[in-house]
């Protein structure tokens, strides 16, 4: 038994998968993580995970975006090179309003997104670290580590209760290196 | 999705009985993990073509400028910018549907977004060429960006809404783009995970290491909705920027303070009507009937007939303030519109946009595949007459009678058009061999909740209002993918 790293529970139905993870959490077994092909709402609670602060990383890159954009359109039309047009002000901020808005719209959504990709690891060229080829097609997959939890038939035993259509026991961590 | 039951009383999103997640995942990748039909290979050669004039044309413009058009000294305006307009205008519904329609808690966007998507990009990249061809030096296109003056330029005009559109069509493109290759990231993992050899690398690639952990999912969940949340001001913008080009000037016909509501609306009614000239067609070649439902058909059909008639009160609202500002020029441009050589184009704008989108008041004519996807066209061929109108016919007749012109399009304004037509359906099909064309993990969030068998399971479960069960059976009459045998013996 000792090569085996993770056990895995393959669920069909992400219910049944739910109804799982309460079985081995009533039983105090911790579980690594959940592959799942679709998101799962009210999982996170389940699982003890904290909401996510990209909101407030998305407001930063926003404002960035409004203050870098006032700050180019007011050096180049009011500091650098004043245009005159009719003897009308340079300062005019209501034409600056446009341009102020799309980069904080440009800037919230691509540092948002860049941050979500290094936060989560994701990055063109990246091995995907799978342990379950179906559970990007139509199996809820609980992953439990199988070094930290040493009774593997009662966890066996817990999985199947709970509907696991599948229980199996991975000797390398991801199984999509090859 | 799981927990409580949705309303009986809701029309199914999923239709057919034995739908399971596989099955899900099985029906959207057909395309793309199999040989394409004869169908996709006869729209691909004639796309391809088109694609081919396009390529022809543009490069002809490049090569000796826009003289190469039929603009002269009156209208310096004229099928560029129609065109430039109306593919806009066509992107726009690929933003409401993922968007908005996210933001409002609409469940039946989820298997019409991706490809509308999808089309928004497409539809952008036709748009954005003719933007850069329009500008007779195409390989001076940076000067549009503002750039210190050892550059050969002053900075830009900061008080032009030109430029104000270069900064809004360059975000909407990029954030679109963010936005639909963010979403596609699961499902590229889920083509990878299937896949074997070199077509498992390529999709590994793309798939950025997509793992489907309970954290990615849930920071997923959150951009999503955070990215929903600007673009849908973004796409407002957009096309209130674009009409600004027009509105801030101050030829007759053009300077109306009614500008960006009226082509915000006129933006999403034709992009409906493209969404639902590529998707009829999509459903029946790509077997996507259990998907693509009669309701979502009749849903896109009711924002066609809302956003049609907005369109319909601008125009006559126009015509009213025309003559209600006493203002001579003003008058004289919207009389001269529909009654002066161009009549011709103002009454086919009336008819297309105006008067045959009523037509969908009839349930009948809603439900009916054809007569919806022959409306959808003669919307965009509406749509299209009126960019025409706004933009030509305001600009052949200007202050001095004797400068007065017509506008003949040349082989090259035509080609042009009729290639960025061709580049657009060349890129759209090659997006159906490669990747999913619904979003299948979005699907797949309905089935437990909305899908026909989950509803049937309820109504034999037995709890239900028999009167509402009974409504719900005759909601279902208008799906042509449901067996009504299945409901008789209830």
């Amino acid at each position: 038994m000792s090569d085996i790293k993770y056990i895995l529970g393959s669920f069909g139905d992400p219910d049944e998968m739910m109804h799982g993870i309460e079985k081995l959490q009533e039983n105090n077994i911790s579980i690594y993580d959940v592959y799942t092909p679709m998101p799962i709402h009210g999982i996170e609670a389940k699982l003890g995970i904290k909401r996510s602060r990209i909101d407030i990383a998305a407001f930063c890159f926003g404002i960035t975006g409004t203050c870098c954009a006032f700050a180019l359109i007011y050096f180049c039309a009011v500091i650098d090179w004043r245009v005159n047009i009719g003897g009308k002000p340079s300062f005019a901020l209501p034409d600056f309003i446009p341009i102020m808005f799309e980069l904080t719209v440009l800037f919230c959504a691509f540092g948002m997104v860049l941050t979500y990709y290094a936060s989560t690891h994701l990055f063109p060229g990246r091995a995907p670290r799978v342990m379950d080829l179906r559970a990007t097609d139509d199996r809820f997959v609980i992953a439990v580590d199988a070094k930290d939890n040493a009774a593997h038939t009662v966890i066996d035993g817990l999985l199947k209760d709970a509907g696991a259509l599948e229980v199996k026991y991975n000797e390398r961590k991801y199984i999509s290196y090859e | 999705m799981s927990g409580h039951n949705e309303s009986i009383l809701r029309e199914p999103l999923i239709t057919g009985d034995n739908i399971t997640y596989a099955k899900i995942t099985d029906d959207i990748l057909m395309p793309v993990e199999n040989k394409p039909n004869k169908a996709w290979w006869i729209g691909f050669t004639f796309a391809s073509l088109g694609a081919l004039l396009w390529v022809v044309a543009v490069s002809y413009t490049f090569w000796n400028g826009i003289g190469a058009w039929g603009l002269n000294k009156t209208v310096g305006w004229a099928w560029d910018i129609t065109g430039f307009v109306w593919w806009v205008g066509i992107g726009h519904a690929g933003t409401l549907i993922s968007a908005v329609l996210l933001l409002f808690r609409q469940n039946w966007r989820n298997s019409i977004n991706r490809s509308a998507e999808a089309m928004t990009i497409f539809a952008v990249i036709c748009a954005a060429t003719y933007v850069v061809s329009h500008m007779g030096r195409p390989w001076l296109a940076y000067w549009v960006l503002p750039l210190p003056n050892q550059f050969g330029s002053l900075w830009v005009n900061f008080n032009s809404p030109l430029v104000w559109d270069m900064f809004a069509i360059s975000t909407y493109f990029s954030v679109s783009l963010l936005f639909w290759y963010t979403g596609l990231l699961p499902d590229i993992a889920t083509i990878r995970d299937r896949a074997v050899g070199t077509r498992r690398k390529i999709y590994s690639i793309f798939s950025f290491g997509w793992s489907g952990s309970v954290k990615t999912w849930q920071r997923f969940e959150a951009v999503s909705l955070i990215l929903a949340g600007i673009s849908t001001p973004l796409v407002l913008s957009v096309h209130t920027i674009v009409s600004m080009d027009f509105a801030t000037s101050v030829i007759p016909g053009w300077h109306t303070t009614i500008f960006p509501p009226y082509f915000v609306a006129g933006a999403i009614f034709s992009g409906f009507a493209m969404v639902l000239t590529l998707l009829l067609v999509a459903r029946k070649v790509l077997g996507l009937e259990n998907y693509i439902t009669m309701f979502h058909i009749e849903s896109m059909n009711k924002i066609i007939i809302l956003t049609g008639s907005i369109v319909g009160v601008a125009y006559l609202t126009e015509f009213f303030i025309a003559w209600y500002s006493g203002s001579e020029y003003e008058s004289y441009a919207f009389v001269n519109r529909s009654t002066g050589p161009y009549w011709w184009a103002y009454w086919m704008m009336m008819t297309c946009n105006v008067i045959s989108p009523q037509l969908l008041w009839f349930k009948k004519i809603r439900l009916s595949i054809k007569a919806t996807w022959i409306l959808s066209i003669v919307v965009n061929v509406g749509m299209w007459f009126e960019r025409f109108v706004i933009i030509v016919t305001s600009l052949h007749r200007d202050y001095i009678p004797s400068s007065w012109a017509m506008f003949y399009p040349t082989w090259v304004d035509i080609s042009v058009f009729v290639g960025s037509i061709g580049l657009f359906f060349t890129l759209f099909l090659l997006f159906l061999r490669v990747l999913p064309s619904i979003a299948i993990a979005e699907v797949k969030l309905l089935l437990k909740s909305a899908s026909e068998q989950a509803k049937m399971k309820q109504i034999k479960e037995g709890h239900e209002n028999k009167e509402y069960v009974a409504e719900y059976i005759e909601s279902l009459e208008k799906f042509d993918s449901v067996k009504q045998e299945d409901y008789a013996k209830i």
